[in-house]
């Protein structure tokens, strides 16, 4: 495993017979291997890596699910299991000499349980269908991406997303109740309970923000909770990035958890304000949006102290939303904050680093320095409540030297998050992106344990391959990288 | 400190090489959960104290051995808790029997659980290795998410030397509210108030009374001590009752000869079977006190989509946990060999085969 982009030719006879065995029992509409037609799968969400698939599979039953593993098994070919594709860390990235098995047909809403208050989802359905779908009885699915018109149930379990509103609600591992899944070999396995827990060790954790490594999920029970009264947001703006991410300490030290919390700086809202219209106060160093939920009186109770805490944290301007339609305009911003940088710059790099808040003020000076040092510019949108930053490094790829620099200027600030007790990834998961990353946040016998766990359910390493968790050998040449300075950093990564 | 890790590691290593039992062990509070204690024991009581504990962060760092109710008491200084609410059922149980444990005490429907609440931790595998998994940051999808499966696992993956959770701020108002109601009509009643937009944190029927707990702003409080009705408890009666459910010091588990714990699907009718129960977490919880026969009290489980614990008492030799579909017990057996390939830790403590 781990020959992540080294981009194998398809072997075309190898092709036909796979085909011909998955031909045995797909119709032809569920079996793609010609060029034109596997194309569109040849990337997710990070389309700097791009592989076209040997075959794509896209089964309609579960029945076909598990004899497409079991004939793939048999065959020792890869499988790679895709949800909608948003994913930005390139874990759905096709394999070359495999097959890519895509779940967008699993797309039915099995049942909606008012009383127990649970949602039985094939796993294509979408992040945002299951709260429209629940919303007549007053229950919403609280993880929320910021891709959630677009992402699909499935492949949220598989990067365990988080979401704007995860710091009071939790993740995708906190709101589930059960996942049916096939194993490579074929076998069913029924993961959690109707209940809150389930027998033996927690495997529903484990599958969760597994990346495919583990399993193909082909239904979820996940949890609704009800809809608040009401929500309001404060936006709050700040002279200074580290006083506001001290407003983030102070909000949290008053003994509030915010239903959201989120930093956007001038240069983000800089960029967004022009196609959203939000009223970002523009001059400011840094905004805070910090939304309270819960009756109308809770709620007037909790941003009267949210207000107080941002004066005193030395906030310049404090407004609070009147009305949905403000509150909405607000929140636009924040959420059309990647699209923008795509408007703003050719192209741009997203990174995902968790960190104490504590560090917030630290990390944020730093990089500014290494925008300085790489001469590129940085926006900084990032989960502020639980310290998830999100660095969109803007550069132009047809710049001579751009992408390297954006590379290695993303690889500090990842190196910077783990320095300061965090982590490589909050969200967005390792996937083909930051496998390199595992190994400077890992050491040899806690990636050993990994391959352990990958093992126990895929003893021949043909699920996702390559994704999420590195090979010692791996780790040895690019420890190997690091000693000889100056050399490529990332020698598998693709050019753009 | 870290002379207590080699110390702990060297043990291992040895008991390893022997293929000797170790029985993990932090304060023994929890001794009588699970199936038997074999082995020689490996105290962890020594490795104790809190590491790191920021307030703002949310996240409290402690070694396994620490007492629960030192780590609680800090807590309480600044205002936080640990939302999970675990049973400590004696004085000098320790963090690292309750996350082991697994156990969550009434909040839990509300607030998580004991492996909601898991950020990451420092452990001994069964070969010695001092290992990390997780961290101390609220959202990390880097590895498996190893930490969260060590909640629960009752000490057979690994020795637990230290662990980091989140923590919540203390509500700021509590009330508590009983109602006269059938066991019928009061899981009818929890599921559809938390249906509904309640600071609900806590829910208890038993012998034809149920308690419902709300925390949260006291506008929030208020409001819902008005839409629900009820008769309003004294507040430090209503502490003892909570306290009593928490720790089973009530007359209902203290009464019982043999208890069993299911976990099902909240809106499950009242569990046709002989004995006394008591039911929390909005009906997801139910405890039973009888002498059924435990395949009539596993087959109520199946029936309402969850499983059974023989959680005290009664007859442990036909196995305490639910049983496993074969699928799922074949990967758990492997996760044990790739934790513990020598079987070392607590064998049999939670299925007899591993």
């Amino acid at each position: 495993m781990n020959t992540i982009a080294d981009r194998p030719q398809i072997d075309s006879a190898r092709q036909r017979k796979v085909v011909d065995a998955l031909a045995a029992f797909l119709p032809p509409h569920a079996l793609l291997h010609a060029r034109e037609d596997v194309q569109p799968y040849e990337c997710d969400g990070l389309s700097a890596y791009r592989q076209l698939p040997m075959v794509v599979a896209l089964p309609e039953t579960e029945a076909e699910v598990q004899r497409i593993l079991k004939t793939c098994h048999a065959m020792r070919v890869p499988v790679v299991a895709r949800g909608a594709g948003t994913g930005l860390s390139g874990g759905a990235l096709p394999p070359g000499n495999g097959v890519l098995l895509s779940l967008a047909r699993f797309m039915s809403i099995l049942d909606i349980d008012v009383a127990a208050r649970t949602a039985r989802l094939q796993p294509g359905v979408r992040n945002l269908a299951v709260s429209e779908a629940a919303a007549q009885y007053g229950l919403y699915y609280a993880p929320d991406p910021s891709s959630q018109i677009a992402c699909s149930i499935g492949g949220n379990v598989a990067e365990n997303s988080g979401g704007m509103h995860c710091l009071k609600y939790g993740l995708t591992v906190h709101n589930i109740l059960k996942v049916r899944a096939y194993t490579i070999d074929g076998e069913l396995l029924e993961i959690g309970s109707d209940g809150l827990d389930s027998a033996g060790y927690d495997v529903l954790a484990l599958i969760t923000g597994s990346e495919g490594l583990l399993a193909v999920i082909t239904e979820v029970t996940v949890k609704l909770l009800p809809v608040p009264e009401l929500a309001q947001c404060i936006l709050a703006a700040f002279d200074d990035v580290g006083k506001a991410g001290q407003a983030v300490a102070n909000i949290i030290a008053a003994g509030i958890i915010p239903a959201g919390l989120e930093m956007m700086d001038k240069i983000t809202t800089g960029a967004v304000e022009p196609f959203v219209n939000a009223g970002y106060p523009l001059d400011a160093e840094a905004i805070l949006l910090c939304e309270s939920d819960g009756n109308a009186a809770e709620v007037a109770e909790e941003i009267e102290r949210m207000k107080t805490v941002m004066q005193a944290s030395g906030a310049t301007e404090v407004r609070v939303s009147s009305s949905e339609a403000e509150r909405y305009r607000f929140w636009a911003g924040r959420k059309a904050a990647f699209p923008a940088a795509g408007r703003v710059s050719p192209d741009y790099y997203c990174m995902d680093g968790t960190i104490p808040k504590k560090a917030l003020p630290r990390v944020l000076n730093a990089i500014t320095e290494l925008s300085a040092k790489y001469g590129l510019r940085c926006m900084n949108v990032f989960h502020a409540g639980d310290g998830n930053l999100h660095p969109l490094i803007l550069y132009d790829a047809n710049k001579p030297g751009e992408l390297h620099r954006t590379e290695q200027f993303g690889a500090e600030i990842l190196q910077l998050s783990i320095d300061v007790g965090g982590t490589i990834t909050g969200e967005h998961g390792v996937g083909v992106e930051k496998i390199n990353a595992m190994c400077d946040q890992f050491k040899p016998l806690e990636l050993t344990t990994f391959h352990g766990v990958k093992a126990a359910f895929d003893e021949h390493a043909l699920l996702n391959p390559g994704k999420a968790v590195p090979t010692l050998h791996r780790c040895a040449e690019f420890g190997r990288m690091h000693v000889h300075a100056g050399q490529e950093k990332f020698p598998d990564l693709p050019r753009f | 400190m870290q002379a207590i890790v080699d110390q702990l590691a060297a043990t291992v290593r040895e008991a390893a090489a022997q293929h000797a039992p170790l029985c993990i062990r932090g304060g023994g509070s929890k001794d009588f959960y699970g199936g038997p204690l074999r082995g020689e024991t490996l105290s962890v009581a020594a490795y104790r104290g809190i590491i790191d504990y920021e307030p703002s962060e949310l996240v409290i760092t402690a070694c396994a051995g620490t007492p629960l109710a030192e780590i609680e008491t800090a807590l309480r200084d600044k205002g936080q808790m640990l939302a999970f609410e675990p049973p400590h059922f004696g004085p000098h149980s320790t963090l690292g029997g309750c996350i082991a444990a697994g156990l969550s005490g009434p909040r839990r429907a509300y607030a998580g659980s004991v492996r909601d609440t898991v950020l990451g931790v420092r452990m001994l595998d069964g070969k010695g290795d001092d290992l990390r998994f997780g961290g101390q940051v609220m959202k990390n999808v880097a590895g498996f998410d190893v930490s969260r499966v060590l909640a629960g696992s009752l000490g057979t993956l690994g020795v637990l030397l230290e662990i980091s959770l989140k923590v919540l701020p203390l509500p700021t108002a509590e009330a508590t509210l009983r109602f006269e109601h059938t066991a019928a009509d009061a899981i009818a009643a929890m599921n559809a108030w938390a249906g509904k937009p309640l600071p609900l944190s806590a829910t208890a029927w038993h012998d034809g009374r149920l308690h419902v707990r709300l925390s949260g702003a006291a506008a929030a409080v208020s409001a819902a001590i008005v839409t629900l009705g009820g008769e309003r408890l004294d507040d430090a009666f209503a502490q003892r009752y909570w306290q009593d459910i928490r720790e089973q010091s009530a007359a209902f588990f203290t009464s019982a000869q043999t208890l069993w714990r299911l976990s099902l699907k909240p809106t499950t009718p009242p569990l046709n079977l002989p004995g006394a129960q008591l039911i929390e977490w909005n009906g997801a919880l139910r405890w039973l006190a009888t002498n059924a026969a435990a395949g009539a009290v596993r087959a109520a489980a199946e029936l309402g989509g969850g499983h059974a614990t023989l959680f005290r008492g009664g007859d442990k030799s036909a196995g305490v946990f639910h049983p496993l579909p074969p699928a799922l017990a074949a990967i758990e057996r492997k996760l044990k060999l790739t934790f513990d390939p020598a079987g070392i830790f607590n064998p049999g403590r939670m299925y007899a085969e591993f």
